[in-house]
């Protein structure tokens, strides 16, 4: 959205207290699942704010205009009297109040029905599941092996709508990307649907917005729109599976990760495949982990593996009693997987 | 209609506080002294005085729990507190604001001030009134009682499952809040039923239904609304407890339960009691804001019945809280217009406050700055609600702290200023001492300006995308500076409640004395001395209008009302009975004296509960027979409370 308001409020860093457009902040807002929300909202917004002025200045006339400093002391000298001409307020007021009431109802069908209506065929499903503290990611598509499954950062191509079925594996959680759509709940027993486009590529930050629990706090997402190159090309990469590594030293990290690891966590291509983790294929193509707590490097890698609960305070992942060497080979192992 | 008791009309005598009569009355009203008349005692105005200090209290802890959680984010990435201690704190500030602040100060005013507006002696059942008040504090205990342990309810006040289930929340913590909202809310329904048999009832003759005053049209309303919303929340928290303990599946979607369905009977209770806990709130402006305005409010029957619709209208709008559940759209687009009509009832009440001033002459009292203030915060809070009522627009700003903003702007300004405003303008009916009025005024400014600073810019941080109930957040995400400021507001506004709380126990000792009607206000309750008799009214008076203390100078017909003389009643504890709409003289109801009853009544159903939640099959047992046993005793007949209704013609 570029209209004159959104750029009105890029202008307004000082009211805002805030950097130009942090990565949550909605009042700019970049697809037409979203759009004509935040139009709705500016909208909505702004009368808002006028009517808050228009009573505010009232009051304030009100309460000066003939008013009594209350160490004027006895009340009792006081007139008391009943002026005739109040109900002419509530009358106005009342009427003024219900007719932009009644304009602000319609408009709000009309988004309604605009934002909840598919522009034309998805260019893809993508099937989200969302467990404490994490979201697990399942590309769908026709052909069964071509259906893949990653976790927290989700590719889509540029100017498509993405449709998006979204299901729990515990508790509620809410699927939300503020800059690409509206939330939507993620509720166990019940498959809950919704769509989005990116207009612009980039990367979009979303979060979890129901209280899920403890880490509540740190369950992020990312959306990266990517060129329709660029994306067929990642789809491309996920599709491939893992192979033997090169080094012996990754060869020993694979056999540490098949003890260790893959209870929980699997790699394409690998046996046995744990599902109770995030699917680590390609996991060097993702730029966070721990569902947006860490930047994606081996340092960071190995702190959350030796222990994910001083990163994380209850973090369904357990501890990894690993020798520095073992630590060290199952790190350089997982930086193999671009 | 005649009015007769088994063999006598009540006499019309003129009487004062000096009166002979008044002497017998003060014997049979006046409790007895020491502990035992201090547990025993039923008289509402000391009921409504426990009521309104025991929800100050709560109104503290909360407080404070608030400030912590505003140190931890202060700043972003945080370690004050654990992630743990950081969801228990807001589960309990929630729990603690709503249910043990927020209604039960309201329980409190109205308690204390319904027998005074209505000219009557005491409430319908005076030893409901104390059982209600009893239940409320064990309950209030029995909510904490996890908390100081570490093991406090965690799932927020609304308690979504299956987070709030077994599987997920194996400690106590659930079973404490699922537990302790049902004996809470048999306080709740006990003290709502009392309100609505008192308004019916026990009004002086000739106090129509339309010449109550707001407070009782908005405590009524909020009564009528709480004996249907209650048996909802009462319902859920009982069927959570049984999913628990019991074994049943009622929200386990594992088993073909349906988390939904807690949703479902959360809100049908939870939109319902927001306005129950505004309600009479807006009702103390409505009947103090004028007495400083000099003049009547205007619109009375309009606010009357806007205050009756935003009820009847809050029973139809608990799926705004749902939006984002995935609900048939064209449901949703029902409930948002339902929501957004709210509107209409709210702006007759704002254009009547603001009428009523500006067709008046303001008086700069401490209080009246409290009630203009919160006309602002009003408006405030109601547009930001219209906002997050537009269906699509509220998938946005739901669960961001633009609707913590929101709740605050509704809650605090709404309920708490006043509330504030309420006890600057009571204080000397209750105390018979006036407010120290400068430091009320700078106790107002502290509070009205640390208020904004706090709550305004949470719209901000939604409108940033920051979500509710995350204990810390990244550095990146642009929230940093704003929170810091709205922290530095939330300390402010505590500095503000502080100077309102140090007002009160200064002017308790070293107030002025006050007359009977300081403010010269219109109203019964000042017609009687400060701080009040025992009895109430020397006498039942006779009403003749809205304004029985201005009849003289409004001039508005040739009927005048009687104060001064009225019905005496002064054999033993008794008050008139009157009709449901013209209150006129029915019956002679003799009221019960002090009683361990109640008490003993909540000791017992309170120890019930605890054996609930300790899995304790014989406390339970032995628990429940006290109660019924205590029942009995409480219902035993007593000579001295027979009443006979006869000679209707």
């Amino acid at each position: 959205m570029n209209s004159p308001v959104a750029l009105l409020f890029n202008k307004l860093p000082i009211l805002l207290v805030v950097r130009v457009e942090p990565p949550m902040a909605y009042p700019r807002t970049f697809g037409p699942a979203v759009d004509p929300i935040t139009r709705l909202g500016w909208g909505l917004g702004i009368i808002s704010l006028v009517v808050i002025v228009i009573i505010g200045v009232l009051l304030l006339a009100g309460v000066l205009r003939e008013r009594v400093a209350s160490s004027a002391a006895n009340p009792h000298q006081l007139a008391v009297h009943r002026d005739a001409g109040g109900m002419a307020w509530i009358y106005v007021g009342g009427g003024i109040s219900a007719l932009v009431l009644v304009g602000c109802m319609a408009w709000t069908l009309l988004v309604t029905a605009e934002v909840t209506k598919l522009p034309s065929t998805p260019a893809l499903t993508v099937q989200v599941t969302a467990s404490q503290w994490w979201w697990s990611l399942r590309y769908l598509n026709a052909k069964p092996s071509n259906i893949f499954t990653t976790a927290n950062e989700i590719h889509i191509p540029v100017g498509q709508p993405v449709r998006f079925e979204l299901a729990s594996a515990d508790v509620i959680h809410s699927f939300w990307i503020p800059q690409l759509a509206g939330k939507m709940d993620v509720i166990p027993g019940q498959t809950n649907v919704m769509w989005l486009q990116a207009d612009q590529p980039g990367t979009y930050r979303g979060q979890c917005a129901a209280y899920c629990g403890r880490q509540h706090a740190h369950m992020a997402l990312f959306i990266v729109a990517d060129t329709p190159q660029d994306f067929a090309t990642w789809q491309d990469r996920q599709l491939t599976e893992t192979t033997a590594p090169a080094t012996e030293e990754n060869r020993r990290g694979e056999r540490i990760f098949q003890t260790h690891c893959a209870a929980c966590h699997t790699i394409r291509g690998m046996n046995p495949a744990g599902i109770l983790g995030p699917d680590l294929s390609h996991l060097m193509t993702r730029s966070t982990i721990a569902a947006g707590l860490l930047a994606n490097t081996p340092g960071n890698l190995a702190s959350w593996i030796s222990n994910p609960e001083s990163v994380k305070a209850g973090t369904r992942m357990p501890a990894q009693i690993l020798s520095e060497p073992d630590l060290a080979a199952v790190t350089s192992y997982l930086n193999t997987l671009h | 209609m005649a009015v007769i008791e088994t063999d006598r009309a009540p006499i019309i005598a003129r009487a004062t506080d000096d009166s002979p009569s008044s002497a017998t009355l003060r014997q049979s009203w006046e409790g007895r002294p020491g502990v035992g008349g201090w547990l025993a005692t039923v008289d509402h105005k000391e009921i409504g005085k426990r009521y309104v200090v025991t929800a100050f209290i709560f109104l503290i802890i909360g407080g404070l729990e608030a400030l912590v959680m505003r140190a931890q984010l202060a700043r972003p990435n945080q370690t004050l507190l654990t992630p743990e201690q950081y969801s228990q704190l807001f589960t309990m500030h929630g729990i603690t604001m709503i249910f043990l602040y927020a209604l039960p100060v309201l329980s409190g005013f109205s308690n204390y001030l319904w027998p005074l507006l209505l000219g009557s002696r005491d409430m319908a059942f005076p030893r409901l009134n104390a059982l209600s008040y009893w239940v409320f504090l064990f309950a209030g205990i029995f909510l904490y009682s996890s908390f100081v342990v570490g093991k406090g309810p965690d799932d927020g006040w609304f308690n979504y499952v299956p987070y709030a289930s077994l599987a997920y929340n194996p400690g106590p913590n659930i079973d404490v809040y699922a537990l302790g909202m049902v004996l809470l809310g048999i306080s709740t329904t006990v003290g709502s039923m009392n309100f609505i048999v008192t308004l019916a009832h026990t009004r002086a003759p000739g106090m129509s239904i339309n010449r109550v005053p707001i407070l009782v049209w908005g405590t009524l309303t909020a009564s009528v609304g709480n004996l249907f919303a209650v048996p909802a929340v009462s319902l859920a928290f009982f069927m959570l407890w049984m999913d628990r303990q019991v074994g049943t599946h009622f929200f386990d979607s594992t088993a073909g339960g349906q988390p939904l369905l807690w949703q479902h009977l959360f809100w049908m209770f939870g939109h319902p009691w927001v306005y129950a806990i505004v309600l009479p709130a807006m009702g103390i402006v409505s009947d103090a804001l004028p007495t400083f305005c000099r003049r009547p409010l205007v619109g009375y029957t309009a606010v009357a019945l806007a205050t009756v619709t935003t009820m009847v209208l809050g029973f139809g709008v608990w799926v705004h809280h749902m939006f984002a559940s995935g609900l048939p759209i064209l449901s949703l687009s029902f409930f948002g217009a339902a929501s957004m009509v709210i509107v209409i009832p709210s702006a007759v009440a704002v254009f009547a406050w603001i009428a009523t001033i500006w067709t008046g002459r303001p008086v700069f009292t401490a209080a009246f700055l409290y009630f203009a203030g919160f006309v602002l915060l009003f408006v405030i809070g109601g547009v930001s609600g219209f906002m997050t009522a537009a269906v699509p627009l509220d998938w946005q700003l739901t669960r961001t702290y633009f609707v913590v903003a929101h709740l605050h702007y509704v809650i605090i300004g709404i309920n708490v200023f006043p509330v504030v405003g309420g006890v600057y303008y009571w204080f000397p009916k209750v105390t018979g001492r006036l407010m120290n009025e400068a430091l009320g005024k700078w106790s107002f400014w502290v509070m009205f300006s640390g208020f904004n600073v706090a709550f305004f810019p949470m719209h901000i941080l939604g409108l940033l995308g920051m979500p509710r109930r995350i204990y810390t957040y990244a550095s990146g995400l642009g929230w940093g500076t704003t929170n810091l400021i709205v922290t530095i507001g939330a300390f402010v506004f505590a500095t503000g409640i502080l100077l309102f709380f140090i007002n009160i126990f200064l002017s308790l000792k070293r107030g002025q004395p006050a007359s009977a009607n300081p403010w010269d206000a219109a109203s019964l309750e000042w017609s009687t001395s400060s701080p009040p008799p025992a009895y109430n009214f020397a006498v039942i008076p006779i009403v003749a209008s809205r304004y029985p203390l201005w009849e003289d100078r409004l001039d508005e017909g040739p009927e005048r009302s009687s104060v001064g003389a009225g019905m005496l009643l002064d054999r033993g504890r008794e008050t008139i009975g009157t009709t449901l709409l013209d209150a006129e003289p029915d019956v002679i109801l003799k009221m019960p004296g002090d009683s361990y009853a109640p008490l003993l009544l909540a000791l017992a159903m309170t120890a019930a509960f605890v054996a609930l939640l300790l899995h304790s099959r014989w406390g339970f047992g032995i628990a429940a027979v006290v109660t019924v046993l205590t029942s009995i005793g409480w219902l035993w007949p007593e000579r001295s409370l027979m009443q006979i209704e006869t000679g209707h013609d």
